[in-house]
């Protein structure tokens, strides 16, 4: 069977498996560690450790904070609603990313950057919600 | 079909390698505009509609003539339009894409476009005319490419593109209705706020879309071996002549009554743009070639003389084409916002890059025009002799 | 069986659309189409309430220009709201027009010449028909319905312009570059906007929710802004309006503005 057009075809396919496969080539050998966000902001380590809960828990949180600040966003801006009611303690928190996320986790590059870094998000909340003012030493 | 439009002569490739520069260009300066922000353009707090804007109303226009080739043909069985619906049907969905793109390159926020379809607001005038005009585009596509591929294969086209064609021509009108109503509803602003809007849009547009048309019919059969036919130019001359008598005599009807009412929010932006206003005249010379082309372009048009001879006819239809395009594509927007709500002058003029992505925009359009043109001609060419059954 | 291409690809497309079709719809345990509402969200305990937020705007306890500086600056300070220093890109939430400006329909040339000269603050008008609303594709700016305050949603809003356009006021801005590096004193406590979104005063509504009045009303001088429930008869707004006469901006055009303008000065201080 003749395989017409062979050179070109062959030539094709070598520069498409070049471009398609350049992800891990290119990163072979890099390091690339887990994320580990931390919690250790000045608020968070004042407060005794039974209190330590975040708005709902954690695996909750992990994977659905975006569709939960989503929900805020409308209640807020739309409905007029700004205390939150949390499904897992009863407790109210106060609607806000700005005023009240970040309130206990003000440390935005070590917490909520190293997992979006890592998954190569770049949520633009910050355009517009002034994100918390870090110290670059630690 | 596509693949006629991937063969061409040496001057094709040239004439697309021009456009080409033109769009790349465009797309240069509004990746500019994407990092920067609306501010690279000449628009304010006060002029917050400017020659994009401008150019997305005049091509709804442009775009809505297609229908008068359509109603003549399909619906009054006039024959001789049966080689050259298809351009009108093709300028249409060029001209609907260069809307699309304006508006897309007007938005500040672009890539939040699909808002408008994920939260519908049947109050909303911009929502209908989004909804129209994807409808047409839509629309266009479908009878373009089924009747001439039809033509093609030498066969009638299949039944069900029949009701689409019908829906097509309230469409039309439908599309330049609602633009029309982006302005007229607005209370504050009285230059726009008036009953005529609507009907002297559809009166411009059915005047400089033919228009267009005859040229780049000239043009085809200047370049190509397809040729439309004296008899379909003759009659689109008549039919401008027409639209463009009732577009004249609807803005007169707009001066009338601005003027004779004696009102000053319905005179200020006419004082504005024909006479200068505080000083500020920036608008005057352009508005006046525009009114001064219109009348002389008329005239021209209706002397029977004149408008049968194509060398006379295509220079009144150019004179037509850029007297509505300045009135339509930059005076009316600039009207409606100057002088602005509290009374004060703040003149718009855009930048140069705001001007350089409007050409890439345009040269994108002609580029779409050009490829559906190239491929359109192709298939009158090889079907030459053989009879449309449609 | 042999199929051509052209039903092969019929075929494919159909079974494409129906695919993401159905990933759709079972997709309505997710959160995001949900949504969140009462009792798992409350308004605040503080909040002030109304039915029909209103203002009523007295320029004789203006006497000074720093006066009006002081309302000017504090609503624009509290909203990290930029100062580009020209006036092509300018935003502004609330400002001072001549009376010629702020009331174009109500021309007077034997008019008393301290009036003709005499500043007036002109903010959103919180329509009570708004324009804006109307013809917003997005509904990216609204009529808030517990409150009647004309709402900013900048998450939404697709940087169109058509509000801007329908305005009979002139009260909204766009931001049509950046903003950040134009704010002189950052409220950390309120977001800035991005480049290519609308803006335009929302009477405190993020005051109001933690019962405090608008930075304006509290930053003039006393009883120069009157803040307050029109539609509450014992209001003190209400009892102005009343009782006072007192003007609108282009009132004829049918918008219903909630800003009133104080024709006379008021005793009450």
């Amino acid at each position: 069977m003749k395989l017409y057009d062979g050179g070109k075809i062959l030539i094709g396919l070598v520069i498409f498996i070049a471009f398609a496969a350049f992800p891990f080539y290119f990163n072979i050998g890099k390091v690339n560690a887990k994320p580990e966000p931390k919690l250790d902001t000045p608020v968070i380590l004042q407060m005794p450790e039974q209190e330590r809960k975040c708005v709902e828990p954690k695996a909750f949180m992990r994977t659905e904070h975006m569709q939960l600040l989503n929900n805020w966003r409308d209640s807020v801006v739309r409905d007029g609603y700004r205390q939150y009611v949390s499904e897992a303690s009863g407790k109210h928190f106060n609607m806000s990313l700005q005023n009240e996320c970040m309130r206990c986790h003000a440390n935005k590059k070590k917490f909520c950057d190293e997992c979006h870094n890592y998954m190569a998000v770049k949520p633009y909340c910050w355009d517009c919600h002034i994100a918390p003012k870090e110290d670059d030493r630690s | 079909m596509l693949e006629k439009a991937l063969v061409g002569s040496k001057k094709y490739w040239v004439w697309v390698a021009f456009l080409g520069f033109f769009a790349l260009s465009g797309l240069y300066y509004y990746l500019q505009q994407f990092k920067y922000g609306l501010g690279l353009t000449g628009l304010s707090r006060d002029v917050s509609w400017g020659l994009y804007i401008g150019q997305f109303t005049f091509l709804v226009g442009v775009a809505a003539s297609a229908v008068m080739l359509v109603i003549p043909h399909y619906l009054h069985d006039y024959k001789k339009f049966s080689k050259i619906v298809i351009l009108g049907e093709f300028l249409a969905i060029a001209a609907v894409t260069m809307c699309i793109l304006f508006i897309f390159v007007d938005m500040g926020q672009p890539m939040r476009i699909m808002n408008v379809v994920l939260h519908p607001t049947l109050n909303s005038v911009m929502f209908w005319d989004s909804v129209v005009l994807s409808g047409y585009l839509f629309l266009n596509l479908m009878i373009g490419w089924v009747t001439l591929s039809s033509d093609r294969k030498g066969v009638a086209p299949p039944k069900w593109i029949k009701p689409l064609i019908y829906l097509s021509v309230p469409w039309a009108v439908s599309i330049h209705t609602v633009t029309a109503f982006l302005y007229a509803g607005l209370p504050g602003r009285h230059f726009w706020l008036s009953a005529v809007m609507a009907a002297r849009f559809l009166a411009s547009a059915f005047a400089g879309g033919p228009a267009l048309l005859i040229i780049l019919a000239l043009i085809v059969r200047k370049v190509t071996k397809f040729d439309p036919g004296k008899e379909p130019i003759q009659t689109l001359g008549v039919i401008v002549t027409y639209a463009m008598f009732a577009n004249v005599f609807l803005l007169g009807l707009e001066f009338f009554t601005a003027f004779y009412s004696n009102i000053p929010g319905h005179m200020e932006s006419f004082k504005y743009l024909y006479a200068g206003l505080h000083g500020h005249n920036e608008l005057v010379p352009m508005m006046w070639t525009s009114s001064i082309f219109a009348l002389v372009s008329l005239v021209m048009l209706l002397i029977p003389s004149i408008r049968r001879n194509e060398v006379t006819l295509s220079f009144a239809c150019i004179m037509l084409f850029i007297s509505l395009w300045i009135d339509k594509g930059f005076g009316l927007i600039i009207g409606g916002f100057v002088p602005n709500m509290m009374n004060q002058i703040r003149p718009y003029w855009p930048t140069r890059q705001e001007s350089i992505i409007t050409l890439g925009v345009w040269a994108i359009g002609f580029l779409i025009l050009t490829f559906l043109y190239k491929i359109a001609v192709s298939v009158r060419e090889e079907t030459a002799g053989v009879e449309i059954e449609h | 069986m042999s199929i051509d291409r052209r039903q092969f690809l019929k075929i494919a497309g159909i079974s494409s659309l129906l695919g993401i079709g159905a990933t759709a719809a079972s997709a309505t345990h997710n959160v995001w189409i949900k949504g969140i509402e009462p009792p798992q969200v409350e308004p605040g305990k503080e909040a002030l309430t109304a039915e029909h937020w209103a203002m009523v705007v007295d320029m004789s306890k203006f006497k000074t220009e720093e006066d009006i500086k002081k309302a000017v600056s504090a609503c624009h300070t509290t909203h990290n709201v930029p100062d580009f220093g020209n006036i092509k890109d300018e935003i502004k939430w609330i400002w001072k027009e001549k009376y010629e400006s702020a009331f174009p329909d109500q021309e007077n040339p034997y008019m008393e010449e301290k009036i003709k000269e005499m500043p007036f603050i002109v903010l959103c008008n919180h329509c009570e028909n708004p324009a804006c609303v109307r013809v917003c594709p997005t509904q990216a700016t609204f009529k808030r319905k517990q409150d009647g305050i004309v709402m900013m949603d900048m998450h939404r809003c697709i940087g169109c312009r058509f509000c801007m356009a329908a305005c009979p006021y002139g009260a909204r801005s766009f931001n049509y570059r950046d903003p950040r590096p134009f704010i002189k004193n950052e409220n950390k406590e309120y977001p800035t906007r991005t480049k290519g979104v609308v803006e335009k005063c929302t009477f405190c509504t993020e005051r109001l929710a933690v019962g405090k009045i608008p930075a304006c009303v509290e930053a003039a001088p006393k009883g120069g802004l009157i803040f307050g429930d029109l539609a509450d008869r014992n209001s003190e707004i209400r009892k102005i309006v009343e009782t006072r006469y007192t003007i609108r901006r282009k009132a004829e055009l049918g918008t219903g503005p909630s800003v009133y303008y104080l024709i006379g000065g008021n005793e009450h201080a």
